[in-house]
């Protein structure tokens, strides 16, 4: 059986572990990755104070041994305040992914599937498309009202397009192979074949694009924060926590400038392994490597 | 070649009335009253009932989105609600510093992205490839907004090399109001020279590998000639796609860096129509916005006719 590309399933654990290993940017991504999503999901275990809490006689203080990121203008802890806003801008990003990859792959697999209905599908994404991120984005907050999960339907909607074009390129490539064929001539139900076959073999362009999305997501969630079109300004995020910090930013740069870092450290991250999972899972762009 | 444009137009008519009507509908699925919404809690009942009069909100559905096609095809983008005058006049109002921002922007990203795309390419796999690599991903993974103002403390407050925030006094020269430009480019372009980068780099490998390139070479033809005359002016077609998708990249970078430099603009208009509500702005900036980009990417395309003898429509 073959496939446009590499499945992640036939990649074996000791292949893939070779290919990592010579790749030490992309251990050091899984790495930081791993950190700031362990620090996020453990956090009241592994900050020092509670996240809300001020004290006054501590407020702007620079980074220090007790306050390793500096306090802010009310004396909260921004070491604290950056590990629980990962928790909300990760999450956000997270369920970002989930919902613009199942919309995206169940748009993408019906407009490669059923040419009677690809251009109605493909002019929408074309449509889609053509809004930048943001833009569309903070017009869907605004209609749908601010909150946590209505950021996440505004992203969601704002990058199916992106995993639905891909998603529709690698099916249009899979209905044409010749165990799509044989599985046809031996009367499987269309259904069948979507569900066994064609989604099997989209596993690798999904994660590809999946983790490029997180990137995106995080980036635009910390944008809609900061414009105070997103979450509410009392929620810590990181593009909140940025929002409060800019007006004290001659005073206490740090309050700012942390958080910004550990957005600029989880895209980074995440931008190395999905090109890294790129070039593994598609051959075809192994040459410029 | 006049059927493939005309053929182009069509094409375009189309994204642009599924454009329209995904804006329509975005305003529609409002939970409650789109008018209610829009005047606040204090709006009296009689304010409430005059403003759906007035958008039109007592026709039926299908009657409202005909008008609103209509509408649209003819330009009329609706009145701004909190502004008093018609939001494309609102819009064209603010259309300069965006822009001139945008413009200056992708010529930055330009300077940036190829010289470091072709460098990278010439050296695969070298410290210098690692290294510009390394840079454009870093560079990709700021937000815009929080590069912005920590270039405003240190290059505008700070060193004092740049002004603040603004767009000038009014009246400023038009010298003065690119001068407060130049930062937020600097911001925007730095933002999108990485995907320019990449982007030059994969096209120059694509050229290199190819035979004319080895038969420079085997001709005694210099580095630096086969480089730059033969492959780079090859490798840079496929680079005028890319210069599409920046555009795209660089008017939602423009509506976020807008309002960290208060600029004037497209932008900060559509983030304060959010915060107010005004519906009508927000759909309008959304449509002359993909306009925009589909209008670039037209003639993005279309250029390739002129400069590229191979290709034929």
């Amino acid at each position: 059986m073959s496939a446009p590309s590499e499945s992640v399933a036939a990649l074996s654990g000791a292949r893939l572990w070779a290919i990592l290993r010579q790749r030490k940017a992309v251990l050091l991504g899984l790495a930081i990755l791993a950190a700031i999503v362990l620090l996020a999901v453990f956090a009241p275990y592994v900050t020092p104070y509670e996240p809300n809490r001020m004290r006054i006689s501590q407020r702007m203080r620079p980074p220090s041994a007790q306050n390793w990121f500096g306090t802010d203008e009310f004396g909260r802890d921004i070491f604290t305040r950056v590990i629980y806003g990962g928790r909300i801008s990760l999450l956000a990003g997270a369920l970002t992914v989930l919902v613009a990859c199942v919309s995206g792959t169940v748009l993408g697999v019906l407009a490669g599937f059923f040419k009677r209905i690809d251009g109605v599908i493909s002019r929408i994404i074309d449509a889609m498309m053509a809004f930048p991120d943001i833009l569309l984005a903070i017009a869907l907050v605004a209609v749908l009202r601010p909150s946590l999960a209505n950021v996440v339907i505004a992203l969601g909607i704002v990058y199916t397009p992106r995993v639905a074009r891909v998603v529709r390129a690698a099916t249009l490539v899979i209905r044409e192979l010749p165990f799509v064929e044989a599985a046809r001539a031996l009367g499987v139900p269309t259904w069948r074949i979507i569900l066994r076959h064609v989604l099997r073999n989209l596993a690798s362009p999904i994660i590809v694009q999946g983790t490029f999305v997180f990137a995106y997501a995080i980036l635009a969630e910390a944008g809609l924060s900061f414009l105070g079109t997103g979450v509410s300004p009392e929620t810590p995020t990181w593009g909140t926590i940025i929002a409060a910090g800019q007006q004290y930013a001659r005073q206490a740069d740090w309050i700012m400038i942390f958080p910004g870092l550990a957005i600029v450290l989880s895209v980074l991250s995440l931008q190395l392994v999905g090109d890294t999972l790129r070039d593994i899972l598609d051959p075809k762009l192994r040459k410029d490597l | 070649m006049r059927q493939y444009i005309l053929r182009r137009l069509g094409g375009m008519a189309i994204v642009m009335f599924v454009v329209a009507t995904i804006v329509f509908v975005i305003v529609r699925v409002i939970p409650g009253d789109p008018a209610a919404i829009m005047l606040g809690p204090d709006a009296t009942g009689a304010d409430i009932a005059a403003l759906r009069e007035r958008l039109g909100l007592n026709e039926p559905l299908p009657v409202q989105y005909a008008i609103f096609l209509a509408r649209t095809a003819v330009g009329d983008l609706g009145q701004s609600i909190f502004l008093n005058r018609p939001v494309l006049q609102a819009i064209a109002e603010r259309a300069e510093p965006t822009l001139c921002l945008t413009l200056i922007a992708i010529t930055i990203a330009l300077l940036i992205g190829l010289p470091a795309g072709i460098v990278s390419a010439v050296n695969r796999g070298r410290l210098a490839d690692q290294v510009a690599l390394a840079m454009a991903m870093l560079l990709a993974s700021m937000p815009a907004f929080w590069l912005g103002l920590i270039f405003i403390q240190r290059f505008s407050v700070d060193l004092g090399w740049f002004p603040v925030a603004g767009y000038g006094e009014p009246g400023a020269s038009f010298l003065e109001r690119m001068r407060h430009l130049l930062l937020p480019a600097i911001v925007l372009g730095l933002n999108s020279s990485a995907l320019i980068t990449r982007f030059t780099r994969a096209s120059m490998l694509d050229v290199l590998g190819e035979d004319y390139i080895r038969t420079g070479r085997s001709k005694g033809l210099g580095e630096p000639v086969v480089v730059m005359k033969h492959a780079l002016r090859n490798a840079l077609i496929p680079i005028l796609t890319v210069i599409g998708l920046t555009m795209a990249l660089l008017l939602g970078g423009a509506v976020v860096t807008e309002t960290v430099f208060s600029l004037p603009g497209v932008g900060n208009l559509v983030v304060s129509a959010v915060l107010r509500r005004d519906y009508p702005v927000i759909q309008g900036a959304l449509i002359v916005i993909a306009a925009l980009y589909v209008l670039v990417n037209l003639a993005i395309d279309l250029l390739y006719l002129l400069i590229d003898p191979r290709v034929r429509y």
